[in-house]
């Protein structure tokens, strides 16, 4: 009997063990699929960190009205992020507060194969009208940086040229710019920028974008479609897709030709959106709009802090509407046969 | 609610500030989504208020209308500053919402409790609440919640339109206009006249604000002056060098005596009409 009784505690420490076993193999399973997986409803994030709207001195400006504002367009979400249109914020406020406070501004665009005929008028198009006045610092991705136009800076504005492979097809260019994003916040601009702008570089800046435009995390809407209606917007609507947004789901449908806000935040979105493509490649599956599917899945479920208006990205076939005074940053036309490698 | 960009939800109001900090309407903001980014984050936001002399008798209006209305479903801590903890009322609490009180000393110049609830707040926040809550408000007890009052009002830095002086311009606002005062505002400054009996943000971000206004009410003590509207001018002050992040509409700071508007679609919080000679100790 006392043999027997000496093996109670062993016992109850091995069936502890045991049960302690598969609640820790549980609960690291489930958080590690819903960490590498997007699939079921992961909580809606909205990080505003403490950015001072600080002024050191008195400013002039003209003082705002309670009861009159833009009354043609909402200049804000249903989450209250401002959205950006001329005529609603005073670029005199805003100069104010940020010119002080010595910013650098990262700014990343990818020019590969035949892309990189656009880079001159990028260059000199930002250089007139992109965050002047502040710390800029152009991240250049290209399989050809000996093609990378010399134009001629302001001060406080360099240019970085990171050589990467080219492609046979436009699609894995597109795909593999959240990798590079990634890897070069985590390398390089961590340590040197305090807000980051993803842009694409077939497009031109034709007046001003400034630092109304720097927030916590930063979406753009895109042009085609910010006067219709979720359902027609082109998410990627196959649910074995990690970028999937079935149909009566949706906020705005936001323009992968920009991405901004602060490094720590954009660094998530390019991992995120990373991993998920690669988790899509593993199944064979290629997102309707490739990175811009898998964005707008992460903006659905990490809500931008502020949003710009179609202002900020227009495309340059397109007709002004009346309800865009300004048109800042557009696409080229372009001959696709032209300038991409593959259909 | 719908989605929709042209026309906005609300064309009647400003809803954007010139530095892109939202004001909060009825229309402008979806709950749904609000509470879906808020809730999981299970915060706690810490609320106080002063209840001094007998403006006491006003808490429990507060506190049971808090209680319908003011962030439902949410974390709260209630801080009842008071001279007489033993009359604070019983008041049912839902779960998840506590009260703690703190005793302040009672006054003979109401203009004194104005003055100090900036110090006592700052205090209590070193103290006790910044380990307890990572947003505050700092509300008047003499309101009384009508409507939903919740988390959308949250941001890092909030103030709420004065519902007086909404339509003045700039220069007829009762802004401390003395030179000599810490709060002074040069006529051609100002944004909006936000009211003192609101106002709130992240725990940071507030315990700088107080600490700031009381530094320079204590600095304007030195000098003999008190400003025209005590702590609520130095609030005033602080905004403009130190914008909000998130503007109050006049829906969550009205008036029972004002006659409401019809911009105004829904009245949430409002200032009790009183007897101020009965109420106040001078």
């Amino acid at each position: 009997m006392r043999f027997f009784s000496s093996l109670y505690p062993l016992a109850f420490i091995m069936v502890s063990g045991v049960i302690a076993l598969f609640y820790v193999s549980h609960t690291t399973l489930t958080s590690w699929f819903r960490r590498d997986v997007c699939f079921s409803q992961p909580s809606i994030t909205f990080v505003e960190l403490p950015s001072e709207m600080h002024m050191s001195e008195r400013v002039q400006y003209k003082q705002p009205s309670v009861l009159h504002g833009r009354s043609d367009v909402a200049s804000v979400t249903p989450w209250l992020a401002p959205i950006v249109w001329k005529d609603t914020y005073d670029p005199v406020v805003f100069d104010h507060i940020y010119k002080n406070r010595n910013l650098t501004i990262a700014t990343t665009v990818f020019a590969v194969g035949k892309y990189i005929l656009f880079m001159h008028d990028f260059l000199e198009t930002a250089e007139k009208y992109f965050m002047v006045g502040f710390n800029v610092h152009y991240y250049i991705f290209t399989d050809n940086p000996k093609a990378v136009p010399e134009v001629k800076f302001s001060p406080g504005r360099v240019k970085t040229i990171i050589e990467v492979p080219g492609s046979k097809r436009w699609q894995e260019i597109s795909s593999r710019r959240m990798e590079m994003i990634q890897k070069t916040i985590e390398e390089h601009i961590k340590d040197e920028a305090d807000y980051i702008f993803c842009l694409d570089v077939d497009t031109k800046f034709y007046d001003y974008w400034g630092p109304e435009s720097l927030g916590t995390l930063v979406a753009c809407l895109h042009p085609g479609y910010y006067e219709q209606q979720r359902e027609s917007f082109p998410y990627e609507r196959r649910s074995a897709s990690t970028a999937y947004i079935p149909n009566n789901e949706g906020d705005y449908y936001y323009g992968g030709a920009v991405i901004g806000g602060l490094v720590g935040e954009v660094h998530k979105v390019a991992k995120t959106c990373r991993e998920n493509l690669e988790l899509d490649a593993s199944k064979s599956i290629e997102a309707a709009w490739q990175e811009e599917s898998h964005l707008n899945r992460y903006f659905l479920y990490n809500k931008p802090t502020k949003v710009l208006s179609p202002e900020y990205l227009w495309q340059d076939f397109k007709a002004k509407t009346k309800e865009i005074r300004t048109i800042r940053f557009s696409q080229v036309i372009k001959n696709y046969a032209e300038v991409r490698p593959n259909q | 609610m719908k989605l929709q960009l042209m026309p906005p939800g609300r064309g009647d109001v400003l809803t954007v500030t010139s530095w892109l900090a939202p004001i909060v309407w009825e229309g402008t903001f979806d709950s749904a989504v609000i509470d879906g980014i808020y809730k999981p984050l299970n915060v706690t936001i810490a609320t106080t208020v002063f209840a001094v002399g007998k403006y006491i008798t006003y808490l429990k209006d507060f506190l049971e209308s808090a209680e319908k209305h003011y962030m439902v479903g949410y974390n709260i801590n209630y801080y009842i500053f008071t001279d007489q903890p033993e009359n604070i009322p019983a008041v049912t609490l839902a779960a998840g919402r506590s009260l703690w009180s703190l005793r302040v000393p009672a006054f003979n110049r109401w203009q004194e409790i104005s003055l100090q609830r900036m110090s006592f707040i700052r205090k209590a926040i070193e103290e006790q609440i910044r380990k307890e809550a990572s947003f505050i408000f700092c509300l008047d007890v003499d309101m009384r919640f009508d409507n939903h009052w919740g988390a959308e009002a949250l941001g890092n830095l909030v103030a709420v339109i004065h519902p007086w002086f909404y339509q003045a311009s700039r220069d007829s606002f009762p802004y401390e206009r003395r030179p000599e005062s810490l709060a002074y505002v040069h006529a051609d400054e100002g944004d909006f006249y936000y009211g003192g009996a609101v106002f709130g943000g992240l725990i940071d971000e507030v315990y700088k604000l107080t600490g700031t206004c009381e530094e320079h009410l204590v600095i304007d003590k030195g000098k003999d002056i008190e400003a025209v509207w005590q702590e609520e001018s130095h609030l005033n002050w602080y905004f403009i060098y130190n914008k909000p992040t998130k503007l109050l509409s006049m829906e969550y700071l009205w008036s029972d005596e004002k006659v409401k508007i019809t911009e105004l679609k829904v009245v949430r919080l409002s200032t009790i009409k009183k007897n101020l000679a009965a109420v106040r100790p001078n």
